[in-house]
């Protein structure tokens, strides 16, 4: 295990402990569910017993009878709401299924009533108590079931854009010298951060507060008041903490507007804290996925052909998709590439952002090949990625602003001890245990969105940095009191960082691994505004020259050097010049290739992303490589992984203890995605069967012994200001690949479906 | 969840009185009004799932000044039934005399959870079958008798393949179990009319006609201790399952041999993960006995103990699997070195 500090190499920042480590370790971190209320009423959600079909009668008598019921809400007497649209069409929300709109059932576990009482206890005996009589119809669960419907990607869903193709793929592959053709599948899997899909909806006056767990809460600010009819301006979201997010508090889910709703109607506080199981179908999941793939490589090991074709299941309204063959086709050089993605419509509730969406799936399948080629090859797998690495993306021919794939694979491999695995298949084993090493690529658009921010500095060196973003746990307040301290030329203990309410100046969706880039670059340039301010007050006007104004700042994208070459600067003479003890500065940042009506779209809560393969003229992603120990027990043939080492570059590293953190518990789920995580569905009833943290595995200590993360040194000018690729969402993405190509090294089967588990193996 | 008075019972008769005066109704233990409550791990989860809807439960922690020996003697144990999972695991003499109690035990749930669970809420611990734990579906012969089993065609990999009705499939969950029943241990059972003891292997009752009968205990009626003849220092607890930690197991074995000069004098064979009770696989144990130990004969008695075995749709990888877990738990306690 690495050390939890990581001595910071060139371009990185100090590793310096969590700004907020104390209050969490101490449970004074306040989390939605943990804010004071005064007078609050209970709510507790009934969901649906059934997937598809209409709720017939409900029978309340029983639940009425509960002492400190209040009102039991269902669609006969729901609060009006205004339909969203989902956030690909230009709306906020993560599905379009309105639950209490009508009787009708889309997918199981639809909210169909909600028990508001005096106290979380009685709403909860009340919702038990709650008698529903549907009539029922046969769903169609997923893949293969009857009734569902299959039709391309593109054309259904506004952000899916192309099918990526260059060349002619069919007869490059037709006369490659070596050819593979194969088909892989993950599973359905939900996110279960630890905190629970709570929302607590106040009311004063017209003005609404949300307190809940959001990655987004200008997009949730905008939405709520959206479906309830209000001026965005009259809610207000505060939430300075999230519970863990990985993609499932992106968008807005159904249950605020209802919840507000009530509130309203109610005149009272309304506070709901659904139950685990529940989250598991009134929010979002990663859907499962299907994938084929072709290669077609000469003898010595270049790619001439590459198509991936992938299925995602979606919910019957909405065409929810990943879509990861824009970056699956762009990963290594190869002339001929041809795509197509397809969405499943079944009756289910709509998919959503998982870490790292398109990536974990379409990786997995990629990667798998990559490795089975090499196989057929008789190759070395790392030198299959070397032969085919490549610094232009092939379907448009970009320049890579940086890629350093191959460093980070040498260095992973020498860490790991690659030289020492002999690559037959069942050639190494410890006693009961067959072992398996086995690698895999890792990559993750670099994005980055408008943000805006406030930052006040007193005489004294205080400074107050203001900006609504999302601690969802990656540690956003420290990064963003470094970048401050730093460009300001102040000890970081005289910064504080507000976040987590909507009143503080506008951040994007905390997603996309866009945060550390988006924040900070404006934090940055909020700063050189500051100290802009403040040097004009030192020098005489006519001293300002123009490489001055540039040494300060005073462009709209400050680039990282301009703060590193700078002279220090008297805070305390250039306050008494200027004669205040205040100075605070508002200002707003987007990234190059932003779209025209950035500003207001982030205003109005819709991220305006830009980077990853979508840029004009280059492409940005930062890069990894993973490397594997399995054991698969002889004799039980349980499926263990003790050793995960992975190196990972990704432009300037902020804080390497945050990024190590990121990046460990990146390949910890990645692992997890492998060989643990999945959702069982019943098919005959489209229903989540194992929906609790008992039945849905994730790993325990026991799992992971060693895991050992590499910060690769990357120095990067072309992405953003703060010089910084996302890396929250690097470390879990081919790391199920890598495992899977490591049981076959040491059992010799290839393992294309997962997760893997001991059934599944055959030694 | 829903509404339940509490009790704190004073000593074992006050629990027993309070326990059986609220039964009265004839209905089975599982659905009886009152519910003992040990370490609450099972029973407070199963009251918030509204499975188990108590309308008192009897705290009976306040006798675990009486209730929860650890003691090995020369010619057998005693374990009182409030003695802690943890306790137990940790105690030298019975890592000693008894790996197979102490494994089974150290390798089941949490640290957090053995601090809290007793042994007597633990051998009464209910199936971890999805469909009976989540009210929402009707089909559950368990919990509504006659309601039909979702099991049955659903997803079932943790299912049971041995001790299987038509009526239902669900697993026994527990580990220590299967060291006790593997041991010929007794259960000493404390009533509204004293205390008697019987073989726990009599404990259990497979599901057949009636899968809401699940124990022989009666309304009233508590377990207040365990006994063990004789020393098996020659014992082994293996345990297959998906993660390293923290989880049931999909198959395991509860072996205990006594070789003398390299002959089986007497071989204790017990299954857990694959079966819907305690399961003691006395076959295996015939073949194995008066033999001479080779892998041979633990491969035939591993067939042996899965011979009745019925697979389903998902867990009918637990008969070659469970096999495999015999063998290999034969072989590892004919190898201990004691
Ligand atoms: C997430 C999770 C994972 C787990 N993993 C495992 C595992 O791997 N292996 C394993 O073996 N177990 C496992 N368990 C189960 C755990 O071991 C049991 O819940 C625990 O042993 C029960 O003991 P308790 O004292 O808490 O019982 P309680 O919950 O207090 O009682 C359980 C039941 O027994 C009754 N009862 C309690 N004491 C007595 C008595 N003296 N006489 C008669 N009836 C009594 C109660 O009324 C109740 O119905 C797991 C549990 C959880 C929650
Ligand atoms: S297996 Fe038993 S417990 Fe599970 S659903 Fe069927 S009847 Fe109920």
């Amino acid at each position: 295990m690495t050390a939890a500090a990581p001595e910071p190499k060139a371009n990185m920042g100090q590793p310096v402990p969590r700004y907020d480590a104390v209050s969490k370790v101490t449970g004074r971190a306040t989390y939605a569910s943990d804010m004071p209320l005064a007078n609050p009423a209970y709510a507790f959600l009934v969901t649906s017993a059934i997937a598809k079909g209409r709720v017939d009668s409900f029978d309340v008598d029983d639940a009425r009878r509960v002492r400190g019921v209040i009102d039991i809400v269902t669609h006969e007497n729901a609060p009006k709401l205004k339909e969203s649209k989902l956030f690909s069409n230009g709306g906020y929300a993560g599905t379009t299924i309105q639950p209490l709109k009508s009787a009708d059932i889309a997918h199981d576990g639809q909210i169909i009533a909600v028990v508001v009482a005096e106290s979380y206890e009685a709403a909860r005996e009340a919702a038990n108590r709650v008698k529903v009589g549907y009539t029922a119809a046969t769903p169609s669960a997923t893949f293969d079931s009857p009734g569902t419907t299959t039709a391309a990607a593109k054309g259904q869903n506004a952000m899916f854009k192309e099918d990526p193709k260059v060349g002619d793929f069919a007869k490059a592959f037709q006369d490659a010298e070596v050819q593979l053709t194969a088909a892989y599948e993950t599973p359905t899997q939900h996110h279960n951060p630890m905190e629970l899909f709570s929302t607590s909806c106040v009311w004063m006056g017209d003005n609404l507060v949300i307190y809940e767990p959001s990655q987004y809460l200008y997009g949730l600010k905008n939405g709520v008041a959206e479906q309830l009819g209000i001026d965005a301006d009259k809610v207000r979201v505060v939430n300075p903490y999230v519970g863990g997010g990985f993609g499932s508090r992106g968008s807005m889910t159904p249950r605020t507007a209802i919840i507000a709703g009530i509130a309203r109607r109610l005149n009272r506080p309304v506070k709901l804290v659904p139950t685990r199981d529940q989250g598991f179908t009134i929010a979002t999941y990663r859907a499962e996925t299907r994938h084929e793939i072709r290669l077609g490589a000469s003898r010595d090991g270049k790619l001439v052909a590459l198509r991936h074709d992938g299925a995602e299941v979606s919910s019957r309204p909405d065409a929810y998709c990943v879509g990861g063959t824009k970056t699956t086709t762009r990963l290594y050089a190869c002339p001929n590439v041809d795509s197509l993605v397809s969405i499943v419509r079944a009756d289910r509730n709509t998919p959503g952002f998982m870490r790292s969406p398109p990536e974990v799936p379409y990786l997995f399948a990629l990667e798998s090949a990559m490795d089975e080629l090499a196989v057929k090859l008789n190759m070395d797998p790392v030198e299959l990625r070397r032969i085919n690495d490549t610094t232009t993306e092939p379907i448009g021919g970009k320049p890579y602003t940086s890629r350093s794939l191959m460093a980070c694979f040498d260095e992973a491999a020498k860490a790991f001890g690659w030289s020492q695995r002999s690559p037959a298949p069942k050639s190494m084993s410890d006693g009961d245990w067959l072992i398996g090493y086995g690698c895999a690529a890792t990559c993750y658009p670099t994005q980055m969105a408008p943000s805006a921010a406030r930052v006040r500095l007193q005489r004294d060196g205080r400074t107050r940095v203001e900006i609504a973003g999302h601690e969802i746990g990656t540690g956003a307040y420290t990064v963003i009191a470094q970048t401050a301290a730093e460009r300001l030329g102040v000890p970081l203990e005289k910064v504080s960082v507000f976040m987590g309410d909507t009143e503080l100046p506008p951040a994007p969706v905390a997603g996309g691994s866009n945060s550390t880039a988006s924040t900070c670059s404006a934090v940055m340039m909020v700063c050189d505004q500051v100290r802009q301010r403040l040097f004009k007050a030192v020098m005489p006007a006519d001293s300002l020259t123009d490489r001055a104004k540039e040494t300060v700042g005073m462009g709209q994208t400050p680039t990282a050097q301009a703060a590193r070459s700078d002279r220090p600067l008297d805070i305390e003479k250039a306050f008494d010049a200027l004669g205040v003890g205040v100075v605070e500065e508002y200002g707003e940042w987007k990234p190059d290739g932003a779209p025209l009506d950035s500003f207001k779209a982030m205003h109005s809560g819709h991220a305006r992303l830009v980077g990853g393969a979508a840029m004009k003229d280059r492409i940005a992603y930062a890069f990894g490589a993973e490397f594997v120990e399995v054991r698969v027990n002889r004799f039980t043939h349980e499926i263990r992984s003790p050793r995960l080492v992975g190196a990972f570059a990704a432009g300037r590293i902020m804080n390497p203890r945050t990024a190590r953190s990121q990046l460990m518990g990146g390949l910890i789920w990645g692992m997890s995605s492998a060989l643990l995580e999945v959702t069982e569905i019943d098919e005959r009833y489209a229903r989540y069967v194992n929906d609790n943290l008992a039945d849905y595995l994730v790993p325990v200590n026991a799992d992971v012994p060693d895991v050992e993360v590499i910060l690769l040194s990357e120095q990067d000018d072309l992405i953003n200001p703060a010089g910084a690729k996302g890396l929250g969402e690097l470390a879990n993405v081919g790391t199920n690949a890598a495992i899977c190509n490591a049981i076959y090294h040491a059992t010799g089967q290839r393992i294309r479906k997962l997760p893997v588990r001991l059934e599944n193996i055959e030694v | 969840m829903r509404p339940f008075q509490y009790q704190r019972a004073s000593d074992a008769s006050a629990a027993v009185q309070a326990l059986g005066a609220a039964a009265g109704n004839n209905s089975p233990l599982t659905q009886a009004t009152a519910q003992p409550l040990a370490g609450g791990t099972t029973l407070i989860d199963l009251m918030k799932l509204d499975v188990m809807r108590p309308a008192a439960i009897v705290d009976i922690n306040p006798l675990a000044q009486g209730w929860s020996a650890i003691e090995p003697g020369s010619d057998g144990l005693r374990l009182g039934a409030l003695a802690r999972m943890s306790d137990v695991a940790a105690h030298d003499e019975i890592q000693r005399f008894y790996p197979v109690i102490a494994n089974s035990l150290k390798l089941a749930a949490s640290a957090q959870l053995r601090n809290m669970a007793t042994l007597g809420g633990n051998v009464m611990q209910r199936t971890r079958c999805s469909y009976f734990r989540d009210v929402s579906h009707d089909n559950c012969n368990k919990r509504h008798p006659g309601s039909g089993c979702a099991a049955m065609e659903g997803v079932n990999r943790m299912h049971a393949v041995l001790g299987t009705s038509d009526q239902c499939i669900a697993t026994y969950p527990g580990d220590f179990a299967q060291a006790l029943i593997a041991l010929d241990a007794t259960v000493e059972i404390t009533g509204r009319s004293g205390i008697r003891s019987m073989p726990f292997a009599d404990l259990h009752k497979a599901p057949g006609n009636s899968p809401d009968i699940e124990t022989t205990l009666q309304p009233g009626e508590l377990i207040s201790a365990f006994a063990v003849p004789g020393r098996w220092p020659r014992s082994v607890y293996l345990k297959a399952r998906d993660r390293q930690s923290y989880e049931f197991a999909l198959s395991s074995a509860a072996i205990a041999l006594d070789v003398q000069d390299g002959v089986i004098r007497d071989a204790r064979v017990a299954l857990g993960g694959v079966a819907t009770v305690p399961w003691r696989a006395h076959d295996a144990e015939a073949l194995l006995k008066g033999q001479k130990f080779n892998d041979d004969m633990a491969e035939r008695a591993a067939d042996a103990a899965f011979a009745g075995a019925v697979g389903r749709r998902h867990n009918s990888f637990k008969i070659a699997l469970g096999k495999r877990v015999v063998a290999r738990a034969l072989q590892q306690a004919a190898m201990m070195e004691i």
